[in-house]
């Protein structure tokens, strides 16, 4: 008897996100775009325990390799090998989690870096000049010679500190991070300026909230939106980005494989084996469609104006 | 207006200045300089001899004012001379490329021919066809035409550059045998023959350019469009009569192109960003293929110019974008 009028009274209120999940779920190219995308990051990360064929492996002796260079799909090698006789599903599902870790990681900073920037322009009134003038200035440089120079000039020496793959990482990572966070900033400081004198945040300041608590628990939950829009959109943009520095051959060294890398090995045999860059170039282009398409259908979900329909 | 201008030309030199030295800085601290790469085995007194006759030596203000001078005030006057055949710049010292100790104004003045040729076709082209399906999209809004012309918008938007390049290379040069793959810089057009030669050889990399491009532009038509189609002004003119095609083409259309075109004039700087990719791609000859060999010989003065003339067309663009924004829009104004 109680336990029915328990329920019956705590019954769970219906979360913000339940709406959003029910708006998001009728956008056909957003769902088509995250079930691909969740296959992909799906078969990147198990892919490697069912496909166990190492990606950097080269038949030892010479009379073997020479055969097992460039075939065609067979049962043995489902997308073929490459100019060393290895494993191209291999190579790809390598690259695969080191482009999606790249895109994932820089996303990360550069909304983290945005964020701050946003939150403290629009906190700190005597910080808001300042970082804006930085925004502005950021907007200005121009970023694909940037990056392709800073990558040129610092992979050799951080490369030495972190060991080669783990230098290129950071330092890719790390430079597409810190060319990217302009956007995330502006939104963040639009938003802030907008909620910091609502209601609701003049009635926790006035109870002695301090401000770090306001930040955390009443203005960051509220701009969790745009911020996620940013995220998507920035997440793709990333990609990208890596992939056009790995094309250009300022990317990650040669022996280790990310798409943008494998298009980039491709290039060279495409007359000959387009399979070589079809694969690569299908998987970063196909990833980043459905991340658009994700990062379309999370702006209208999340628009209230647009929402209960 | 004038006075906005003038204050934001003004406002501009700060900001160039500062993106300058951020630009000679990282290039110049960075600890993979070309002077850590003469070998070993050369001589100490030879070493400081090479670092010389680069201009190494000196300390990095010096230089920085140096290279702001020669950007600045000689460069220029070697252009006057070169155009009025004047003696400004008398023997000054130019900015010379490490690489081949030429001037590096010369080399880019030799290749930006090749970058404007295909990227401006691109760009023309894209805009030439993203207008009138952006405007098409907005006056049939859900139609089929529009739902597919927003697939194809985000196929566009998201395939980046240097993959629909290969493709097409692929589809159309290797299995087709149309066009060529790559770009041959040597080209002259002389007669008929060698112009559909090098039209033949640009169909390619414009139609990258122009399909990303026109991804872009066809969205902000198709949204500034569907803005003004559901305007006040648009039923009074349909009210009283108008023609259907006067009242979008004229009415709607008019003022839906104000952020257009300031979206255009911002993008501009992208396409030369992009242009690097492009250029790489079809092996075009342009500043995008000077940057990349320049950052790979460590051609620190190349570098630094060029990503430098890369920064001024960003904020001269941006300079463009709103002054066309006041003076499209009288609604909008500065003083």
């Amino acid at each position: 008897m109680t336990d029915a009028v328990d329920s019956a009274y705590t019954e769970k209120p219906q979360s913000p996100w339940t709406g959003v999940w029910r708006q998001f779920r009728h956008h056909t190219g957003a769902m088509t775009g995250a079930v691909i995308l969740l296959l992909l990051v799906v078969a990147v990360l198990a892919g490697p325990w069912i496909w166990r064929i190492d990606p950097a492996f080269i038949e030892p002796k010479a009379l073997d390799m020479m055969r097992s260079r460039n075939l065609g799909p067979s049962l043995a090698h489902p997308l073929g090998t490459d100019q060393l006789g290895r494993d191209t599903l291999a190579r790809m599902l390598a690259g695969g989690r080191v482009s999606l870790s790249v895109g994932l990681v820089a996303m990360s900073l550069s909304i983290f870096i945005g964020t701050t920037m946003g939150v403290l322009a629009g906190f700190v009134r005597w910080l808001d000049g300042p970082i804006m003038r930085l925004t502005d200035l950021f907007l200005a440089l121009p970023l694909l010679p940037l990056l392709l120079v800073m990558v040129m000039l610092f992979r050799d020496s951080l490369a030495g500190l972190f060991g080669t793959e783990l230098g290129t990482f950071l330092l890719i990572v790390g430079a597409i991070g810190m060319t990217s966070w302009m956007q995330a900033a502006r939104i963040v400081r639009g938003e802030v300026l907008a909620l910091k004198d609502r209601e609701f945040v003049l009635a926790a300041r006035s109870i002695g909230t301090p401000t770090h608590r306001i930040v955390f628990s009443h203005i960051l939950p509220n701009i969790l939106s745009p911020v996620m829009v940013a995220a998507t959109l920035g997440f793709a943009a990333a990609i990208i980005t890596e992939s056009a520095l790995s094309f250009l051959g300022l990317g990650f060294p040669p022996d280790f494989p990310t798409w943008g890398r494998l298009l980039f090995e491709g290039v060279e045999y495409m007359q000959i084996y387009p399979n070589r860059v079809l694969f690569p170039g299908l998987a970063i282009s196909l990833t980043v469609l459905s991340i658009n398409y994700i990062g379309d259908g999370l702006r209208d979900a999340l628009d209230p104006r647009l929402r209960h329909r | 207006m004038l006075t906005y201008a003038i204050r934001r030309l003004l406002l501009a030199i700060p900001t160039l200045l500062l993106i300058s030295l951020v630009i000679f800085l990282m290039v110049d601290l960075a600890p993979g300089s070309p002077m850590s790469e003469i070998p070993r085995s050369i001589p100490p007194d030879v070493r400081l001899k090479m670092i010389e006759a680069l201009g190494a030596d000196q300390p990095v203000t010096v230089r920085y004012l140096l290279w702001l001078k020669q950007f600045f005030l000689v460069e220029p006057a070697y252009m006057i001379d070169g155009w009025l055949g004047t003696e400004l710049a008398g023997d000054a010292q130019r900015i010379l490329s490490w690489q081949s100790r030429a001037p590096v104004f010369d080399v880019i003045g030799q290749r930006v021919v090749q970058t404007m040729t295909v990227i401006g076709a691109g760009y023309l082209i894209a805009i030439a066809i993203a207008l009138p399906i952006g405007i098409y999209s907005a006056y049939r809004q859900y139609s089929w035409f529009d739902q597919i012309g927003t697939f194809v918008a985000m196929i566009g938007y998201s395939v980046p550059t240097f993959f629909t390049g290969v493709l097409l290379i692929v589809i159309f040069s290797v299995n087709l045998g149309w066009f060529p793959s790559y770009y041959d810089t040597s080209l002259r057009v002389t007669d008929f023959g060698s112009f559909m030669r090098q039209v033949y050889q640009m169909v390619l990399p414009v139609t990258v350019l122009a399909l990303f491009h026109s991804a872009e532009i066809s969205r902000y038509m198709r949204s500034s469009m569907l803005e003004n189609l559901n305007q006040d002004y648009v039923r009074t003119a349909r009210a009283k009569g108008t023609l259907e095609s006067r009242v979008v083409l004229k009415h709607a259309l008019r003022n839906s192109l104000i952020p257009v075109v300031t979206v255009m004039a911002l993008g501009m700087p992208a396409i030369f960003g992009g242009s690097i990719i492009v250029e790489q791609v079809f092996k075009v000859n342009g500043i995008g293929a000077a940057l990349i060999g320049a950052i790979i010989a460590s051609d620190l003065p190349m570098v630094q110019t060029l990503t430098f003339i890369f920064a001024v067309l960003i904020v001269f663009f941006n300079l463009v974008a709103d002054l066309l924004y006041g003076i499209l829009d009288p609604r909008i104004r500065y003083d």
